[in-house]
């Protein structure tokens, strides 16, 4: 039995349990609770019960997508986009969108995850079509780059960090830093703009989004074999605010820390949004809901095929094409699809337990799909936290705490311009463990109240005055929240392995690319509904 | 020992006192409630009056008389020296201000009056009553004297109405104190003691409230103005600060002046008058953004064409005071109940995104200038191209624009994003002495000439045609820069960063 000090220690350091150690968890005054995520529905397929499917519960469809995130919604937005109607897609959470997902509270919309998308290159054209189609893109340049709105660019300020009691603009700390350190840091980003203008011998950049298109020149490949924090001390860097900096962007993009990243991953969130060395790197688009926004377009674009609560437990592939066999979690009914072809938008991991037959003839090995786990909270405040001093750089989009192991909070009305009164944080923490599957264990043995304590203990650090404002915390777990870039695994082979079908199921997912961003699981739902189609 | 001349002392301190409590109650009415005749008037006659309810009520005061005298006196100390932040609080956070002050000034005005007629008494038997009558009154008056030549002179410009107010009250304890000694053999030896102690008492009360008072919130925030502090809130939004000086009142928020009453017109005219005067015909319906002092809203009302005004601002706490504060309600000519006038609490930039509704023949732009992140989303491309939806195609808008001299890479800045927003653009500037050189932009979708006239029937203290017509050129110093000047976007918010960078020299 863990008490509060051993939580508070496990997940925020000890310096900052001690400092909160006061009796008992004085969390009583807030609401809340531990919303979606099933964690448990998702644990019925591992029970491997036997499902029978009564003889009127089955129902024809031409394809069957498994799986209600980016990947499954872009499958089905392009199906439905190129005119064909003869597809179901089913998600077992109540909530669509994956870790996409967003929620609504009085005229206040905010994300449960991924919450912004880096402006694609021109290049991007299918990603560009989307944007247009959803109104994003006001224009184009003489050199025909995207000209996005500007309400829907990170407002600024964009970033700030909170150091030793003050806040910071920025992300690197820039304050007190010494002149080694800023060296060091000008060392890195030309070491980051000899990647960024890179070309193989085919003009392939080493880092570009989507992965696809990056080159597979062995220099590159080579950096996938070392971690990116061995990565830095090859190149001796070691200021501590350069290692803060890079584990920062680990954890933030990947859920893991330096020392687990592939460098070829590390180098790859640096370069792959940089057009050439010398530029900014690509804005942000965001909205109050985060990527809700592209999960309520293709909501808006599909409805009509869309089965929530449904979750698939068995995929039965056969001559005529593949029986999908599924459970409505509200009725606890069976039921079945007889599909020709199935787009499987579910994490990898899981084909061992839902295709039938997949673990005799394996076309690739799922336990390498290795995920982690984040849990988020979101904050609902009458008013705005205050800082510790008045002239401290003020509330920003993105805030981050330097001396955490949370990546901090995005705050919700940032980008609609309400700059007073009630809004929403959503904090982030991921789990970051050295053993990925102990990480999910440890979050799900946390109810709601220990994890509520974990995010106002973190944050009073910077805000006095955070649990007065807060009337209600919201927490989801997500056990596997996104697929982890570890050294070793990108480029071992396995995921070109996964991208061929396996019989009729043909495989999308983020888990595809290795690295768990829109644009990637865009890609894998793209290219699945066209082998479908094909 | 013969003790009478020092009790002459004492009649002198209390003329003095009393006369400082009346100046003060006077003084602070006329800065809160404006129209100086008439409060000091009221109050002078009420205090008089009040003394002669005090003087005739002596007589019911039959034993005991030195011992009432002193309890009077620690009882003047207490309502006297607590008088002035009693008032300023009352005024803050009551309705019925006026009650408590009349209620104020009728007390201590009666406890005054009842003391000369005790101290004659007790005096009686030490002198005949032609000298009695004659030593009393003087000294009475040569301290009234005293107070109204100290008064204006020393105590309000040095010591500020709270603080004045709480050492007269402390003084007038310290004398009450003292007269235990002077009267000592008329007392009853046991009630010496309690008496010394509830002076006491009182004194070290004031001031602690002296001493709190002075780091806690009113008089600290004295030493940061140069005039007296009449009125001051802390809203949702900011600090609202209104002050009284010898030229006028000026209202601030956050510290930053807004207004002073003796040259807003000057500010007020030149934004309003040539934006109204840009729209092609007549306008019926104008929307004020910011202004929630009701100043810009005074000038549109001028205008007998105009039908509807919407003004448009955050904070409900400055707009109830700009019809509830006399003076401020007498500056703006009641702007914000007139029945053309509809009075909205939002952020601008938020309601302009949500709202549908017809649209206007003019807009005013009245916010604060653009010194943190939530004022420069105001000046934004986004903001100009949101209001612009909600204007008339022929529609003409001013702005206050900040500084084209103190800071003149932001005052550019905010032309050109209007420009870029797709508007035609004429800036101007004019001299407003409170805030030095002041400039503003007037704007409208289709190219168009500066107004050139000011029809003859529209009252004004500043502005006419010449004047007008001179606020389009532009001296070198203030002029256009040289070098680029970007662009003010919700994602750089490059006017907040100018803005920072120009006023930090001043500081």
């Amino acid at each position: 039995m863990l008490t509060r000090r051993d939580i508070l220690k496990s997940f925020l350091g000890l310096p900052i349990a001690l400092s909160a150690c006061k009796t008992g968890f004085p969390v009583s005054d807030i609401d809340g609770e531990i919303v979606g995520a099933s964690n448990n529905i998702g644990h019925i397929l591992r029970e491997k019960r036997n499902f029978e499917v009564p003889l009127d519960n089955w129902k024809e469809t031409k394809v069957a997508i498994v799986g209600g995130g980016i990947a499954g919604l872009t499958a089905a937005w392009k199906l439905k986009s190129e005119g064909f109607d003869d597809f179901q897609l089913l998600e077992l959470e109540q909530k669509i969108g994956g870790t996409s997902a967003s929620g609504t509270s009085e005229s206040i919309s905010y994300p449960w995850g991924a919450h912004y998308l880096p402006v694609p290159f021109k290049e991007n054209a299918e990603l560009v079509r989307l944007l247009d189609e959803m109104s994003l893109i006001e224009s184009r340049s003489e050199t025909g780059e995207l000209v996005i709105p500007e309400q829907f660019l990170t407002r600024d300020p964009e970033e700030r960090v909170f150091y030793k009691g003050r806040w910071y603009e920025g992300l690197y700390l820039t304050a007190g830093a010494s002149d080694e350190d800023l060296r060091e840091l000008k060392a890195f980003q030309t070491l980051i703009s000899r990647w960024v203008d890179w070309r193989d011998s085919d003009g392939k950049r080493a880092f570009v989004v989507p992965i696809v298109n990056c080159s597979n020149d062995s220099e590159v490949l080579a950096l996938d074999k070392i971690s990116f924090a061995d990565w830095l001390t090859k190149n001796e860097l070691k200021s501590p605010r350069l290692i803060w900096y890079c584990d920062y962007a680990c954890r933030d993009d990947y859920g893991l820390r330096l020392d687990q990243t592939s460098a070829w991953a590390g180098l790859f969130y640096f370069c792959s949004r940089v057009p050439k060395s010398g530029e900014e790197s690509q804005p942000f688009l965001t909205f109050p809901e985060g990527n809700g926004r592209f999960v309520n377009h293709f909501v808006l674009k599909t409805k009509e095929h869309l089965n929530r609560a449904q979750i698939a437990v068995e995929l039965i592939p056969n001559e005529k094409g593949v029986e999908v066999v599924y459970l409505d979690t509200k009725t606890n009914q069976i039921n079945g699809l007889h599909a020709e072809k199935v787009i499987f938008a579910a994490p990898l991991f899981t084909t061992n337990y839902l295709i039938r037959g997949f673990r005799d003839n394996p076309t690739f090995d799922p336990t390498l799909f290795q995920h982690n786990s984040w849990f988020v909270a979101n904050l609902f405040l009458k008013d705005r936290p205050k800082n510790n001093f008045e002239r401290d750089f003020p509330l920003s989009w993105d805030n981050v705490l330097y001396e955490s192991k949370s990546l901090g909070y995005v705050v919700a009305t940032h980008q609609k311009g309400m700059d007073y009164g009630a809004t929403v944080l959503t904090y982030y923490y991921p789990m970051a463990e050295k053993d990925l599957r102990q990480g999910m264990q440890k979050l799900l043995s946390l109810d709601w109240k220990e994890l509520a304590e974990i995010c106002l203990t973190d944050l009073e650090q910077a805000h006095k005055n955070i649990r007065e404002v807060t009337t209600r915390i919201d927490i989801m777990r997500w056990g596997h929240a996104m697929i982890s870039p570890r050294t070793n695994f990108l480029w071992s082979g396995e995921r070109e392995k996964a991208q061929k079908p396996f019989r009729n199921i043909h495989f999308a997912h983020s888990d595809l690319s290795g690295i768990a961003i829109f644009e990637e699981a865009f890609h894998h739902g793209l290219r699945a509904a066209k082998e479908v189609l094909a | 020992m013969n003790r009478t001349p020092l009790l002459f002392i004492n009649v002198f301190v209390i003329a003095t006192c009393g006369l400082v409590y009346e100046l003060l109650a006077g003084t602070l009415a006329s800065y809160v409630l404006g129209d100086s005749v008439t409060q000091f008037s009221i109050i002078i006659g009420l205090y008089l009056f009040a003394m002669g309810v005090g003087s005739w009520l002596s007589r019911f005061v039959e034993n005991n008389v030195a011992e009432r005298f002193i309890e009077i006196e620690i009882a003047v100390a207490i309502l006297g020296g607590t008088s002035a932040p009693l008032l300023f609080l009352a005024f803050a956070n009551l309705s019925y201000f006026n009650l408590v002050l009349y209620g104020i000034v009728f007390g201590i005005g009666t406890l005054v009056g009842l003391e000369i007629p005790l101290l004659m008494r007790i005096l009686k038997d030490e002198l005949d009553f032609k000298e009695l009558v004659a030593r009393v009154l003087t000294f009475d008056y040569i301290g009234a004297l005293a107070a109204s030549l100290l008064f204006p002179i020393f105590l309000v410009p040095t010591l500020g109405l709270v603080r004045t107010s709480l050492v007269f009250g402390i003084l007038n304890a310290s004398v009450a104190i003292w007269g235990t000694w002077l009267l000592l053999p008329l007392l009853k030896p046991h009630k010496v003691k309690l008496l010394r102690i509830k002076a006491g008492i009182v004194i070290v009360l004031l001031a602690i409230a002296a001493i709190k008072a002075d780091y806690l919130t009113v008089l600290a925030e004295e030493a940061l103005f140069t005039d007296t502090i009449i009125y001051a809130k802390s809203s949702s939004y900011q600090r609202i600060i209104v002050t009284r000086g010898r030229a006028g009142f000026g209202l601030f928020l956050n510290g930053n002046l807004q207004f002073n009453s003796f040259d807003e017109y000057r500010y007020h005219e030149a934004l309003v008058h040539p934006a109204m005067l840009s729209f092609d015909e007549k306008p019926k319906r104008v929307l004020v953004l910011g202004g929630g002092d009701g100043l810009a809203v005074r000038e549109i009302l001028k205008y007998d064409s105009v039908e509807k005004v919407v003004l448009v601002d955050l904070d409900p706490a400055i707009t109830e005071l700009s019809s509830k504060l006399p003076i401020l309600a007498e500056l703006n000519n009641n702007a914000l109940k007139n029945e053309r006038v509809e009075v909205i609490n939002a952020d601008a930039f938020v309601w302009l995104d949500d709202n549908k509704i017809e649209p206007f023949d003019v807009a005013i732009v009245d916010f604060p200038d653009p010194n943190n992140f939530a004022l420069g989303k105001l000046y934004s491309t986004r903001f100009y191209k949101l209001l612009k939806a909600k204007l008339r195609p022929e529609a003409s808008l001013a702005i206050q624009s900040t500084s084209p001299l103190y800071a003149r890479n932001s005052y550019w800045c905010i032309v050109k994003t209007i420009e870029a927003s797709g508007f035609n653009v004429k800036p101007y500037q004019t001299t407003v002495p409170s805030f030095g050189v002041w400039g503003y932009v007037l704007a409208k979708l289709k190219p168009f000439e500066a107004p050139k006239t000011i029809p003859t029937d529209l009252p004004l203290k500043f502005l006419d045609s010449n004047s007008m017509a001179s606020m389009f050129d532009f001296p070198l110093d203030e002029a256009k820069p040289k070098e680029e000047i970007e662009i003010n976007r919700l994602d750089n918010q490059s006017l907040v960063r100018y803005y920072e960078a120009e006023w930090r020299r001043f500081e």
